[in-house]
């Protein structure tokens, strides 16, 4: 019968198919049960310990990690390289809040994160459940006021909000500038301010350069409104894509974002300049955390040590971000020249928003943001 | 039917509007894709000759391809006999499943992960992490289209007497729903089944929220590296699928079996 | 025997008592309603459910009543449904006229072939990529809008503010509803039987006469059954509108992935949960006007 014929063989292919489709290799349960009990290297039995046990794991899972993040693709390439794993990434656009959901959606499982890149305010708030304490090698280098006394959550990286924009279009020498007719259409933030870091702090910036304060930013709103009205501000989230293509020639981000585009246009014989109005620098600081329940423990605090090292925090700097351990980075001569020639070898890095101004310019935001720009 | 002169002439103008309209996107993609980084003219298969080179994308094909054919085999084996069935003996349950089957377009991608991820935990944690799991949850976002292209097809034909002539000449249920109704009504068995294939090669949310790595998923993550090498494998997938779809040989208009009008 | 035993015995137009026979005509739905149970009546329980309660786990009704009334969710919703019903139609109309257009074409022929895969790749084409298609041909480098500006610096295509918008959201969801009613509906016209056109033709009736007595009432159920599809459609739609707007929450969908995401604290499961139990009490209440209207115009179907 016809239609028997082709259900036997359908049911054949799809069992072969099932059985062909890789799945995720079985890491020994007693080696993960001790690996995620390690708070240190020195109590892991050393680092080359962590590495060996890594490789019997054989997988790192990031996740919101986007190579084209502070450099992270060169990251994540020397850690595979180095330590012959492979890396998975999750939701590379996904938001802090994002990645705690998928912790827990994942839990468990074998695809669930192993580390965490999180923003302060979010970090925080699962500071209590969704870390697993780890103090890297590099610890004490790090300031006690920026860091979580027992390490489950440890800053990594921080910036300057910047104003980056295609060269073709002249140079910026101040803020204002923007309002200009040339820059119809253009002008990105990158992230809806009520929901990403480096849309908020951008916000922050502008209230500065227009006289506003971090506890009062709606100067900084009024003037994204007259910039809305003015065609040239557009409610696109900008990325490689829209700035190749010319839609986003203007954006809102951290200087370690605009450092891939100026490397990008470089070779492509065209330039990608940045600005940032004087007395208007701001920061923010993320925070680098190793899972409770990672599926490769091991390889998961090895990812922690490779960043908080020379190694990892070397890429971050060629990228344009300040490392947390770049002070002692400079004081022993382990910052590569490439390093120092995109970031300068001076340790201060902009001041950054307390909580209490985060949370006042969040609220704001919410109640104004969306009326002022049309996002509705 | 026959047409008169301006009847011709609208045709031809839907036709020509509509394509113009539907392949101008298409184009787009395909110049973006042959531009070269700089900013000097002329085209490149530079993104082109890439896709080949990349590993992750054939992985991705091939998980996404298990996955098609499982929610292929669900529609068969399951979906349409039950649809007929429902149709044969069970009118009463007609509505709810309709709106059964309507369900799955009413809520977003999103709100399917929210409401999915523990029963796919569940199913990590204890069957398997494959991708091919995600066959479930597709053949739910399938159900609106098959279900409607079905319903259409068994309104047309008379299905209660085919039924009722197969089952007087001794065929048992199952050989009545496989054997005689589902053939006299391929042509939509097969409009929802194709459709299927389309959809899990173009799915994204879903997948990328569950952590599998799906076709789409990695032309995203390549998307993140090089726009250029993304458009050239999204349009491509487009052009795979539309080759495969315009393989299958299109039945030949349905004659109903008790039509009379058949010579 | 036992009149369980009549009943299971042979075919199943077992001579058991009718309550018998309808109990076996259940068991044939059972998997079906395991399938559909499991992954897709439970997990929109699970959604809907969560919208009862708080972030802190109290039971309350405060989110179902108080969300709509705020001016940053019912104006998404509207424009939810506003995306919907327009793109419905339009692209409804379209796909339907370009059934018809391709329905008077060879039934065989290759070119049939070709529109009916083109239609079936294009009907699920979304998402990141659809948006990007559209950067790329009507965008600020895209070949449209470079040809329109060497033409006319001021036309409505050379300056692509227009794509970023519920409007053009609304045109890159029609790229997506034309070819869907297009697969949809063509079975319908393809089965017009020539016989009737000609019945009326020699009866002395003009085409007119034909599509505004027979034809389009034929169709009708269809038509609208397909307008209905569309409408859902459009209504769930997110990954495209996220793409193409990617800031802002201009249509529910991207209210509800603004509710779950967040860089700086105040994403809110229970706020996500009570808009998609919104959204998804729309879609039963759309369904429950089909269902009336399908009634009535029953009168006008071929009786089986």
């Amino acid at each position: 019968m016809k239609f028997n014929k082709l259900t036997k063989s359908a049911v054949v292919l799809s069992v072969a198919a099932v059985l062909a489709v890789p799945t995720y290799a079985v890491s020994s349960a007693n080696a993960a049960a001790s690996a995620s009990t390690w708070t240190s290297a020195k109590q892991a039995g050393g680092i080359a310990k962590i590495a060996a046990a890594c490789k019997k794991e054989g997988q790192l899972n990031v996740i919101a990690t986007p190579v084209d993040w502070a450099n992270y693709g060169e990251i994540l390439d020397n850690f595979k390289k180095k330590y012959k794993v492979k890396i998975d990434s999750n939701i590379p656009d996904g938001s802090s809040q994002d990645e705690i959901d998928q912790a827990n959606a994942l839990k468990g499982t074998k695809r669930s994160p192993d580390v965490f890149d999180m923003g302060t305010t979010v970090g925080y708030e699962y500071i209590d459940t969704h870390y697993a304490p780890y103090k890297v090698t590099n610890w004490k280098k790090i300031p006690a006021n920026l860091k979580d006394a027992q390490g489950r959550l440890t800053p990594n990286y921080t910036g300057v909000l910047a104003i980056g924009y295609d060269g073709a279009l002249g140079t910026i020498t101040k803020l204002d500038d923007l309002l200009d007719p040339k820059f119809k259409g253009v002008v990105a933030l990158n992230g809806d301010p009520t929901k990403a870091s480096a849309g908020l702090n951008g916000l922050f910036m502008t209230s500065l350069a227009t006289g506003g304060t971090l506890d009062d930013i709606s100067k900084g709103v009024e003037w994204f409104k007259k910039l809305k009205a003015a065609g040239n501000f557009i409610n696109v989230d900008p990325n490689t894509a829209t700035i190749d293509s010319g839609q986003t020639r203007v954006v809102f981000d951290w200087t370690y974002n605009h450092k891939s585009h100026q490397d990008r246009f470089k070779a492509a014989g065209k330039s990608w300049k940045t600005f940032t109005p004087k007395g208007a620098e701001i920061g923010s600081w993320y925070n680098a955390g190793v899972s409770p329940w990672a599926p490769h423990p091991a390889c998961a605090r090895l990812w922690m040590e490779f960043i908080y090292s020379p190694a990892g925090s070397n890429s971050w700097a060629k990228g344009g971000a300040s490392p947390v351990i770049w002070p002692m980075m400079i004081k022993d001569k382990t910052a590569s020249k490439a390093a120092i020639a995109v970031i300068g070898s001076g340790t201060g890095v902009a001041r950054v928003a307390s909580a209490d101004q985060l949370a006042a310019a969040n609220t704001y935001l919410v109640a104004n943001w969306a009326a002022a720009v049309g996002t509705r | 039917m026959k047409l008169s002169m301006p009847g011709k002439i609208f045709r031809a103008f839907i036709i020509f509007v509509t394509g113009l309209y539907l392949l101008g996107p298409l184009y787009g993609m395909l110049d973006f894709s042959t531009k070269p980084l700089g900013l000097e003219g002329g085209r490149t298969l530079r993104a082109w000759s890439a896709i080949g080179k990349n590993p992750d994308v054939a992985s991705s094909l091939i998980a996404s391809f298990s996955i098609a054919i499982v929610v292929m085999l669900l529609i068969f084996l399951l979906v349409v006999p039950t649809v007929i069935w429902v149709h044969l003996k069970l009118p009463a349950f007609r509505r709810p499943m309709e709106l059964i089957c309507l369900l799955p377009l009413a809520i977003p991608g999103i709100v399917i992960v929210v409401g999915i991820a523990p029963l796919y935990r569940w199913i990590s944690i204890n069957v398997s992490e494959s991708p091919v799991s995600l066959s479930g949850v597709y053949a739910m976002l399938i159900l609106p289209y098959t279900y409607r292209s079905l319903s259409a097809a068994l309104d047309l034909v008379d299905v209660a007497t085919l039924a009722e002539a197969a089952r007087t000449l001794g065929a048992s249920t199952m050989r009545t729903i496989f054997g005689v109704v589902m053939p006299t009504i391929r042509s939509g068995i097969m409009s929802g089944v194709v459709i299927s294939l389309a959809l899990v090669l173009g799915e994204f949310t879903i997948s990328a929220l569950l952590a599998f790595d799906t076709l789409q998923v990695v032309i995203y993550l390549l998307g993140r590296q090089d726009g250029k090498i993304a458009v050239a494998v999204a349009l491509s997938a487009l052009l795979f699928v539309f080759a495969i779809l315009f393989a299958i040989p299109t039945t030949k208009r349905q004659r109903v079996i008790l039509d009379a009008d058949v010579a | 025997m036992t009149q369980s035993q009549i009943a299971r015995a042979g075919s199943s137009t077992g001579t058991g008592s009718r309550f018998w026979r309808n109990k076996k005509a259940y068991v044939g739905i059972l998997p079906f309603l395991v399938l559909t149970g499991l992954f897709l009546i439970w997990p929109t329980i699970n959604v809907v459910y969560g919208a009862f309660f708080t972030e802190e786990g109290k039971f309350s009704l405060d989110y179902i009543i108080n969300t709509i009334q705020k001016e940053a969710h019912w104006i998404p919703f509207l424009n939810t449904l506003k995306i919907s019903f327009w793109t419905s139609i339009v692209g409804g109309l379209i796909g339907a006229l370009f059934a018809w257009a391709i329905s008077t074409g060879k039934p065989d022929g290759i070119g049939r072939r070709f529109v009916l895969a083109a239609g079936g790749v294009l009907a699920q084409f979304g998402g990141v990529m659809l948006a990007f298609a559209f950067f790329a041909t009507f965008g600020f480098n895209g070949f449209v809008t470079t040809f329109a500006l060497k033409f006319s610096e001021t036309s409505f295509l050379a300056s692509p503010d227009w794509l970023y918008g519920l409007f053009g959201l609304g045109v890159v969801y029609t790229f997506f509803q034309i070819p869907l009613m297009f697969i949809v509906f063509l079975p319908a016209v393809e089965n017009l039987k020539p016989q009737w056109s000609e019945a009326s033709q020699s009866l002395g009736g003009t085409s007119k006469d034909y599509w505004f007595r027979i034809g389009f009432p034929v169709l009708f159920p269809s038509f609208l059954g397909g307008i209905l599809l569309l409408f859902v459609n459009a209504f769930s739609a997110y990954a495209t509108a996220a793409a193409l707007i990617s800031q802002g929450t201009i249509i529910t969908p991207l209210d509800i992935g603004s509710a779950l995401s967040s860089e700086v604290g105040g994403a809110s499961a229970p706020l996500a949960k009570t808009l998609s139990l919104y959204m998804v009490t729309v879609v039963v209440i759309v369904m429950a006007l089909y269902s009336l209207l399908r009634k009535r115009v029953s009168k006008w179907e071929n009786t089986k």
